[in-house]
């Protein structure tokens, strides 16, 4: 059974723990600017919106490397790149339609989610459950969950 | 590792931009961001300068744990001669500002000089250059920095800027990065204004590593447990924000109201957090819109707030419909307690309008309730000021901080803080503050340590100096008596070093409430290079302060200085469990001095200074 990454935007402070976890993980430093997860600050409404790649099931960035560089991780079902056959030439960057998955200038190579082999980073530094590590089949378990309470409640009055 | 290990020094006058090493032996001494830049600032300038002369300098700096994955890791200073006291000045902010700056390779900028014209600079990691900046000047911090990163076409830059008030000159201008955090206290605007600097815009792309990331990660994760589980930053701060404090503090009899007159706020409900949280009838939304943290913060205290758009404040002026900073305690005292308004919609406005253009709520406040108390007593007329002041009239709230934001009108005199404006008008026994700059949200005559600190604080009145609230109400680490001044010198004095320390780390003060020093030394140990207990941040903390005090002295002050206004030491509180107390400063300070290692002129001794290597 895969697990998703599942993203609560109303639960999100934009305390960034996301991205100091993740850039720890895959970079051996607090970076932001080098995460795979990416907080952004709609100010005007007061929203943080957390995001990141899905791991789509038919995969866009796979379909579309020359180089074959992106291949799913069966464990997980995570999108993976190899650093050995990536040739940075950013076709995937421009299948992807999210925008999940960025050139690196440092390396030369791209660079997206990978699920943490089974234990993403972020999940865990993330201190407001607004990103939880969940069945892949029931992303929505918990919105499920709080919609019968109020549809209970609403019945009971 | 952790610093660094370089900062800029940009000469304004010439326009340069110059790399230098770090000091790492005064950072093993000072740490960083407070203790540091105070360290290089009282080594480069005369502490007589003017504050807003060429030859004062102006320090952002970070701290040894900015933009690490710590908690609440993303604190900047700015350390300067003040404007509005002539003392030290250390204003801290959150927000991202501070990150960036240590992402771009540099643990803090000096600047020097005055430009010959408005600039701002603009750093991309290591390149750093001062662009023309005409287009900004005269312009809103929220403007220019929209205006910045349109610019350079690059929403992920982070800004930080002054306001017009910066430009006009008002005395308690803010430095304000990320639209509405800001280092708020002691006029450190105005100094960046005087130099013709608009602002600062940072993109750091490089990183930030520590010594031991593993053993960094468990030192951090054990810290955040603790913050987690602790009642005021696990529950109180994040449910309610620092407006938590609101009614708890009014309950103590200790909310200073209307010019320090009161010391109970009949509205204290009407502005607190739970108005803020409350569904409007109006509209059917609430005040709050929601959370919001700095940067690597898991207490996230930060609130953001929507005004009601058929309120007065706004109906004609949309550009204020949008969701931004809302009030957090110290503004919501200050707008509202010390003026008398118990509007909370007008409040939210003019707090707004202080983060737009750039000025510190408090003191703005503050000088508010001192103009208003010399409308009542008739020394200020209607002709003078423009219109009414009398004490709760939310309309004047909201005019005056449209016009001081723009140093115009009334607003222009108001911009000069309470106790310049009071001495023009012949009263200034009005002027509630301390070395020039007024007091925050405590009473010190229904807590008493709080006084002490008041008049201590080597920036002026501050509570962020030595906040003995968590003692005396809140019983942290210990619960003393707030009406009893017993004992409460050694208190001041712990906490003064304590908080010396955690200013200097990259960390917000915020999590004393829950961490000692001994939560902060294995965090700071695992980062830094070097041996880092408890005791030794202790140490630093003290000399510090001493470093602070030195200044002071030879800037002019003396220990006629540490005082508080005849209000606080001769009229006894009015109501509540506080009434009938006087502020028991001349009881507390001469043990203070002794405690402290300082001759009766509050002068630190040889022996102190020596034993702290200073
Ligand atoms: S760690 Fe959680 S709360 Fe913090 S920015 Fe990321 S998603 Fe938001
Ligand atoms: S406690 Fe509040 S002020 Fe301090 S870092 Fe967190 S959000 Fe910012």
């Amino acid at each position: 059974m895969h697990k998703s990454l599942s993203i609560d935007p109303g639960k999100c402070t934009g305390c960034l723990q996301c991205e100091l976890a993740c850039s720890l993980d895959n970079e051996g430093m607090f970076n932001p600017s080098k995460s795979r997860i990416k907080i952004f600050n709609f100010e005007d409404k007061g929203r943080f919106v957390p995001y990141t790649c899905t791991q789509c099931a038919e995969a866009w960035c796979l379909e579309a490397c020359p180089t074959h560089a992106i291949t799913i991780d069966r464990a997980t079902g995570a999108k993976v790149v190899s650093d050995a056959l990536c040739v940075g030439c950013k076709v995937c960057t421009i299948a992807c339609p999210f925008g999940t998955i960025n050139f690196n200038q440092d390396t030369g190579k791209v660079v997206k989610c990978d699920l943490c082999e089974g234990d993403p980073e972020c999940a865990k530094a993330c201190p407001t459950e607004a990103i939880t590590y969940v069945d892949a089949d029931w992303t929505g378990l918990e919105k499920m969950r709080a919609s019968a309470g109020s549809a209970d409640a609403a019945a009971q009055a | 590792m952790a610093w660094a290990g370089k900062m800029l020094r940009v000469n304004l006058t010439e326009g340069t931009c110059k790399s230098e090493p770090l000091n790492m032996e005064w950072a093993h001494a000072y740490l960083g961001q407070r203790g540091l830049a105070t360290k290089y600032l009282t080594e480069e300038i005369d502490p007589k300068v003017d504050p807003l002369s060429p030859e004062n300098k102006m320090i952002m700096t970070t701290g040894p744990l900015t933009g690490t994955c710590a908690s609440t890791a993303g604190r900047y200073s700015v350390v300067t001669k003040g404007a509005l006291t002539g003392a030290i000045a250390c204003s801290n902010s959150g927000g991202y500002f501070g990150n960036e700056m240590k992402n771009a390779g540099w643990d803090q900028i000096i600047f020097e000089g005055k430009s010959p014209k408005p600039v701002y600079l603009y750093i991309e990691n290591d390149k750093a250059e001062l662009l023309d900046a005409s287009a900004h000047w005269g312009t809103s911090v929220w403007d220019t920095e929209e205006g910045i990163k349109h610019n350079h076409g690059d929403p992920q830059i982070r800004v930080a800027s002054i306001g017009v008030s910066g430009e006009q000159g008002v005395k308690y201008a803010c430095v304000v990065n990320d639209m509405h955090r800001a280092a708020g206290r002691s006029g450190v605007g105005t100094v960046m204004g005087s130099k013709n600097l608009k602002a600062v815009a940072i993109r750091g792309t490089l990183g930030v590593s520590v010594k031991d990331p593993k053993r960094f990660v468990q030192a951090t994760n054990d810290g955040k447990k603790v913050l987690a589980d602790n009642a005021v930053t696990g529950q109180g701060l994040p449910a309610m924000g620092t407006q938590v404090l609101m009614n708890v503090i009014n309950e103590t009899g200790a909310l200073p109201t209307r010019n320090h007159r009161d010391n109970q706020f009949e509205s204290a409900n009407d502005i607190g957090a739970e108005a803020m949280a409350k569904v409007r009838e109006t509209d059917g939304k609430a005040n709050l819109i929601t959370n919001a943290a700095c940067f690597g913060c898991t207490i996230a205290c930060g609130r953001i707030s929507q005004i009601d758009r058929t309120h007065f404040s706004v109906a004609e002026r949309p550009q204020y419909h949008k969701a931004s900073g809302g009030l957090e305690y110290e503004a919501a005292w200050a707008l509202g307690a010390a003026t008398g308004v118990g509007d909370l919609e007008a409040l939210t406005f003019a707090n707004f309008v202080c983060n737009e253009q750039g000025i510190d709520p408090i003191t703005f406040g503050a000088t508010l309730g001192a103009a208003m108390e010399l409308f009542e007593d008739g020394v200020l007329t209607e002709e003078q000021t423009g219109m009414s002041l009398k004490f709760g009239d939310a309309k004047a709230l909201c005019e005056m901080a449209l016009l001081t934001g723009k140093g115009e009108g009334f607003g222009a005199e108001l911009g000069l803080g309470s106790k310049l404006l009071t001495e023009k008008y012949g009263r200034p026994e009005l002027s509630m503050g301390v070395k020039g700059q007024e007091f925050p949200a405590y009473d010190g005559r229904g807590i008493q340590g709080i006084g002490l600190a008041y008049a201590t604080s080597n920036r002026g009145a501050c509570h962020l100096r030595g906040y003995t609230i968590a003692s005396e109400v809140f019983g942290i680490p210990v619960k003393t008596d707030p009406l009893d001044s017993d004992g409460k010198p050694a208190l001041v004095k712990a906490f003064q070093d304590a908080t010396a320390a955690v200013d200097s780390s990259g960390l917000c003060v915020f999590t004393t409430f829950a961490w000692t020093l001994e939560d902060f030394a294995p965090q700071i140990d695992a980062a830094c290079e070097g041996d880092w207990t408890a005791e030794r941040l202790l140490e630093i903390g003290e000399r510090i302060w001493n470093l602070e005090r030195n200044f002071n002295n030879a800037a002019g002050f003396t220990a006629a200085d540490d005082n508080l206004p005849e209000r606080l030491l001769k009229d006894a509180a009015k109501t509540g469990p506080s009434e009938g107390k006087v502020n028991e400063l001349s009881k507390m300070l001469p043990e203070y001095y002794e405690l402290r290692g300082w001759s009766h002129a509050g002068v630190p001794t040889n022996e102190t200074l020596s034993r702290l290597g200073l």
